[in-house]
C-alpha cells in the first residue's frame, strides 16, 4: 500500500463496495475476484448488467472473464508497462480529465515525460497484447465514467510492486477518477482484518493510525500515553524478520495466527529459521505447520469465541461479537498477550474487555476518534471518522487528497522485468492463485469436511500446448522445481492458463507451493514475488493418473 | 415521484410507482400467496397462484401487474379462488406427503400456500401421472437436490443467472420430466456451481435444502472470518455448537449475501483438533500444561530478549483490538518497533 501513499495519502480502498453497482465501467488487474472475494465479484457482474464496461487484465483466463467486455492477458509481471501504456494512449488521443489534473493533481509534466519510453510498440512488445487491444481497453476505460479499479496481490506481490500500484493511481487520476462515487482506486484487501491489523499499527513504521514512529511529536504522544519509552527507530518487516531469526540477531519470535511455513516465499527458508530460534511462541487455534516447530504454543480462540472489531477492505469498522464460550481452555488473544505483558512486570495491559481497548485505541488514533461500540451496532463505520458526530466516509479524497499539499501525485515511472525470468532450465513461469474453497494456508478450510471435498488438493494448472509436449496429462503427478527447491503437484491440464505460465494455490501443506517461490522482494513495499517464478515441470516416473 | 393510490380488498393502499400489485399489496402487509415471486429477483409470473381480480381488467397475475392510480384490486373471489386452487392442485398432486421429514418442514412456501388455499386430498387424484421417482442429487457436500419437491418457480436459476452470475443451473426436459439442472443434467458437484447456497436459502419447497440442516436455539450478529469483504453473517448456535449461518440483510458490505466459506466453512470452530490447553516443548516434545506455566516461561524468555532480540508477526485474523495490544506489548514492553503481520502475503 505504499504505492497509494505516495500518490494519494492514504493507502487504501478509496471507494466503497456499496457503490460498484454504479459504476461505468471497470478495470480488474491482478484480481481473481470470483475466488478471493465473491461477494466484490457479485457486485461486479451486477454492474456488468446494468450496462457498465468490464476490463480484465490478468495473465490467466480467470473466471471474472465470463462477464468480462474486454479481457487483455498480459505477461507476468508486465502491469506496469500495460497500464502506462493505456495511460500514453489516453494521453496521445487527448482524453484525459484536463480539468481533474489541473485543479487536483500535480506532477503530470513528469509522468507525461516518462510516457514517452511507452510507445504502443514497445507496450505490445513487452505484456504480449496487442497494441489494438491496449489501445482499446485504453479509451474504454477513459471514456466510460465514473470509472473504477479494482485490484489484489496480482498486483502487490511483485518486486516492481509499488511501481505497479503507483501506474495504477496515475491511471485513475489521469482519467479524474478519484474522490467521486462508483469511481477510485480500490485494492481488495485479502484477509478479513488486513486493513485493521494495519490501522492497528501492526506494522514496523506506524503507530495506530499510521503515526509514524520516527516522528518525535508522534512518539512523545504515545511515551505520554502509554508511561514508557519507545524507540525512535523503524523496525523490520516480515520478511527480514524471517531473515534476522535465520541470522540468530532475533532470539525470541512471537507469532500470533500465522503460519509462515506455508505462506512464505521461499517456504524451507522460513521453515529452519523458526527451527533455529531460541524461544519460538506460536498463538494460534490449530497446532499449525509452524506450531509444530514452537517451544510454547498458546490456545487462542476464534472469532466466534470473543468480542471485538475487524475493519474490512472499504474501511468499514464491524462488530465481531462472541457467539459460544471459547472451547476448552483456549483464550481470546488479547487476554493472552495481556497477560504476558503483565507478568512481565507491565502497567497499561489491564484491560477488562475488547471494548475497553477500544477506547484507548480511538483516544490515540485520530480516524477512529469518533467510533465507539454502541455507533458500529447501526452496521459499521467507514474511517476516517474523526468526531462522534460524523458520519463516516464512504469514498476519499473528495475535496483533496491526504498527501502533505493536498494534490494527488502523479509517478513517473519505468518497466522493470521481475526478478526471475525463464532460461533453459526453468522455461515457466509459476504464479500463485488462491481457490474459492480455501483460505490462505487454510488452517480453517481444511477443517471444514465439505470444502476439503469440494477441493482436497493442490493442481498445477498448465495449458495444453506445455502438457503436450511434456507428455503431460490431466492428473498426472508432476515434480515442480524451482531454484529453491522442489515440489510434487497434480496437473490440472486448462487453457485457463497460457502457452509458458503455470499456476497453482499455496493451500495444501502436502504441495508446498512457497517452497518454490521467489522471496525477492519490493524495494520499498517489501512485498516478495509470489506471483512470478521460474520453475521446471516434469511428469513424476510413473506419474500416469490412475484413470 | 409521486405515490400511487389503489384499493385492495376495500383498503386504501399507498405504493411507489413502477412496483407491482403484489409488492404493493405485501409492503402494506395484505398477503397474496405466491411461489415463484421473491424480492431479489425480477418477477416470473410462472407459478399463477398470485392471481387477483382487478376491476376493468379481470384476472391477472399480481407479480407482472404494475400498480396504477385508482385500480381497484380483489385478492378473493369464486374467480380467483378457482385458479389458483387449480394451480396449486396441479402442483401438489405428485409432491411427496412426507412433509415431517422433509428438510424444510415447516419453512416451506408450499405448505403455507396449501395451508391458506385450503385442499381437498381427494381432488388431487385426478391431476396425478405415474412418474418414476427421480434420484436425489447429494453430489455437493452441503445440500442436497430433490426434484421430486421441485414446483419449476425457477427461483434457484434466476438467483443463479441474475444475483451470482455464475448461470451454473436451468430448466432441462420438457413437460412432466421438466427439472432445473447443471448443463447435461449432470450431477451439481460437476458443474460450475459456485456452492455459495443463495439459491438453497431461497428456494420455496424442500427440492434444494441444506444436509443435516438444524434450527439453531439463537442466533448472534457477527462479520465473517474469511476474506476482506467483511460479510456481516448471523451465526446460529445450538448446544455451544455453531450449526447454521446465513447472510445478514442488514449488512452494509453483503447485504445478505455469501459465499460457500461464509455460509458453510465455520465447522473449524468446533472442530476436534482445535488446540484446547497450553503446550511446552519438554525433552523435544510438546506436551499439555497449564495457562500458569505457559505464560510464565514465555514471560522469563521474553524478558530475557528485549529490544532487537524479540520480533512479533500479528495476525490479520485477530480482532483490531488484539492486533492494538499485540503492537502496544511489542513497542511498550519489549522496546522495539519490529512488528508486522501478513498483509504482503
Amino acid at each position: 500500500m505504499a504505492g497509494l501513499v505516495t500518490s494519494f495519502g492514504s493507502g487504501a480502498m478509496t471507494n466503497s463496495i456499496g457503490e460498484i453497482a454504479e459504476t461505468k465501467c471497470m478495470l480488474a488487474i491482478g484480481t481473481n475476484t470470483t475466488v478471493a472475494h465473491p461477494v466484490i465479484a457479485v457486485e461486479m457482474k451486477k454492474a456488468v448488467r446494468n450496462g457498465a464496461k468490464l476490463i480484465v487484465a490478468n495473465p490467466k483466463e480467470i473466471d471474472l472473464c465470463r462477464a468480462a467486455t474486454s479481457f487483455v492477458q498480459q505477461r507476468p509481471g508486465s502491469d506496469v508497462a500495460l497500464l502506462m501504456g493505456m495511460a500514453r494512449v489516453i494521453v496521445d488521443e487527448g482524453l484525459e480529465d484536463k480539468e481533474f489534473i489541473a485543479e487536483r493533481c500535480e506532477n503530470f509534466d513528469a509522468l507525461k515525460e516518462s510516457l514517452e519510453a511507452f510507445d504502443p510498440d514497445t507496450v505490445e512488445k513487452l505484456t504480449g497484447v496487442p497494441k489494438e487491444e491496449v489501445a482499446e481497453a485504453a479509451r474504454c476505460f477513459a471514456t466510460h465514467k465514473p470509472a473504477s479499479i479494482f485490484f489484489a496481490m496480482g498486483i502487490t506481490q511483485h518486486t516492481h510492486g509499488t511501481d505497479n500500484v503507483l501506474a495504477v493511481a496515475n491511471l485513475a487520476m489521469l482519467t479524474g477518477n478519484v474522490g467521486k462515487t462508483s469511481s477510485g482506486v480500490n485494492p481488495l484487501r485479502g484477509q478479513n482484518n488486513v486493513q485493521g491489523a494495519c490501522d492497528m499499527g501492526s506494522l514496523p513504521n506506524v503507530y495506530p493510525g499510521y503515526q509514524k514512529v520516527i516522528d518525535p511529536k508522534i512518539r512523545e504522544k504515545f511515551q505520554q500515553a502509554w508511561g514508557c519509552d519507545l524507540s525512535d527507530s523503524v523496525g523490520i518487516t516480515h520478511t527480514e524478520i524471517i531473515d534476522a531469526v535465520h541470522d540468530g540477531t532475533i532470539k525470541s519470535l512471537y507469532l500470533i495466527g500465522e503460519n509462515p511455513v506455508l505462506s512464505e516465499a521461499n517456504a524451507s527458508h522460513a521453515e529452519e529459521a523458526l527451527k533455529r530460534t531460541d524461544f519460538l511462541v506460536v498463538q494460534d487455534i490449530f497446532l499449525t505447520e509452524t506450531a509444530e516447530l514452537a517451544d510454547v504454543v498458546l490456545p487462542g480462540a476464534t472469532f466466534a469465541e470473543k468480542d471485538g472489531t475487524f475493519t474490512n477492505t472499504e474501511r468499514r469498522v464491524q462488530r465481531v461479537r462472541k457467539v459460544i464460550e471459547p472451547v476448552g481452555d483456549s483464550k481470546p488473544d488479547w487476554w493472552i498477550t495481556c497477560e504476558i505483558a503483565k507478568r512481565m512486570g507491565a502497567a497499561g495491559f489491564d484491560f477488562e474487555s475488547p471494548e475497553e481497548i477500544f477506547t484507548e485505541i480511538t483516544s490515540l488514533t485520530p480516524s477512529y476518534a469518533g467510533i465507539t461500540y454502541e455507533r458500529l451496532e447501526g452496521g459499521g463505520l467507514q474511517w476516517p471518522c474523526p468526531s462522534a458526530d460524523h458520519p463516516g466516509t464512504p469514498t476519499l479524497h473528495t475535496e483533496r487528497f491526504a498527501t502533505p499539499s493536498g494534490k494527488g501525485k502523479f509517478m513517473p515511472l519505468e518497466y522493470r522485468p521481475p526478478a526471475e525470468l525463464p532460461d533453459d532450465e526453468y522455461p515457466l513461469i509459476l504464479t500463485t492463485d488462491r481457490s474459492l474453497f480455501h483460505f490462505h494456508t487454510s488452517t480453517m478450510t481444511r477443517k471444514v469436511a465439505g470444502l476439503e471435498q469440494l477441493d482436497g488438493r493442490e493442481r498445477l494448472g498448465i495449458n495444453p500446448d506445455d502438457a503436450a509436449r511434456l507428455g503431460i496429462a490431466d492428473d498426472d503427478t508432476l515434480r515442480v522445481t524451482s531454484r529453491r527447491g522442489e515440489v510434487t503437484v497434480v496437473a490440472n491440464v486448462t487453457g485457463a492458463c497460457p502457452p509458458g505460465l503455470v499456476s497453482s494455490t499455496f493451500h495444501f501443506a502436502e504441495s508446498r507451493m512457497n517452497v518454490l517461490t521467489n522471496p525477492a522482494l519490493d524495494p520499498v513495499a517489501k512485498i516478495p514475488e509470489t506471483k512470478v517464478c521460474a520453475v521446471r515441470v516434469e511428469k513424476m516416473p510413473g506419474g500416469e493418473s490412475g484413470g | 415521484m409521486a405515490k400511487v393510490t389503489l384499493t385492495i380488498d376495500g383498503i386504501g393502499v399507498m405504493a411507489e410507482p413502477e412496483t407491482t400489485v403484489l409488492q404493493a399489496a405485501l409492503a402494506a402487509d395484505v398477503y397474496i400467496p405466491h411461489l415463484c415471486y421473491h424480492p431479489d429477483l425480477r418477477p416470473a409470473g410462472v407459478c399463477r397462484v398470485c392471481m387477483v381480480e382487478v376491476e376493468g381488467r379481470g384476472l391477472v397475475p399480481s407479480c407482472l401487474t404494475p400498480v396504477a392510480e385508482g385500480m381497484t384490486v380483489s385478492t378473493e373471489s369464486p374467480q380467483v379462488d378457482k385458479v389458483r386452487r387449480v394451480a396449486v392442485e396441479l402442483l401438489l398432486a405428485n409432491h411427496p406427503e412426507d412433509c415431517l421429514t422433509c428438510g424444510k418442514n415447516n419453512r416451506c412456501e408450499l405448505q403455507r400456500i396449501a395451508a391458506y388455499i385450503g385442499i381437498d386430498r381427494k381432488q388431487l387424484g385426478r391431476f396425478r401421472r405415474s412418474k418414476e421417482p427421480i434420484p436425489i442429487d447429494t453430489s455437493n457436500p452441503f445440500f442436497n437436490r430433490d426434484m421430486n419437491r421441485c414446483i419449476l418457480c425457477g427461483i434457484c436459476v434466476r438467483t443463479c443467472e441474475e444475483l451470482q452470475g455464475t448461470c451454473a443451473i436451468n430448466y432441462v426436459n420438457r413437460g412432466y420430466k421438466a427439472v432445473t439442472a447443471p448443463f447435461g443434467n449432470e450431477p451439481i458437484a460437476e458443474s460450475n456451481c459456485e456452492a455459495c447456497g443463495e439459491c438453497v436459502v431461497r428456494c420455496p419447497t424442500g427440492a434444494l435444502s441444506c444436509k443435516g440442516f438444524q434450527e439453531p436455539t439463537r442466533e448472534v450478529r457477527t462479520v465473517c472470518p474469511y476474506c476482506g469483504v467483511g460479510c456481516g453473517i448471523r451465526l446460529g448456535v445450538r448446544g455451544g455448537k455453531i450449526v447454521s449461518s446465513q447472510g445478514d440483510p442488514q449488512s452494509l458490505a453483503n447485504h445478505g449475501r455469501l459465499c460457500v466459506k461464509g455460509r458453510f466453512g465455520h465447522d473449524f470452530v468446533n472442530h476436534p483438533r482445535r488446540l484446547t490447553k497450553p503446550l511446552v516443548r519438554k525433552q523435544g516434545e510438546l506436551v499439555e500444561t497449564d495457562w500458569d506455566e505457559a505464560l510464565g516461561l514465555v514471560a522469563e524468555k521474553f524478558t530475557q530478549h528485549k529490544g532487537k532480540q524479540f520480533a512479533a508477526i500479528a495476525s490479520a485474523k485477530c480482532t483490531s483490538e488484539e492486533n492494538y495490544v499485540a503492537q502496544k506489548f511489542t513497542r511498550a514492553v519489549m522496546g522495539t518497533n519490529s512488528i508486522d503481520h501478513c498483509a504482503r502475503l
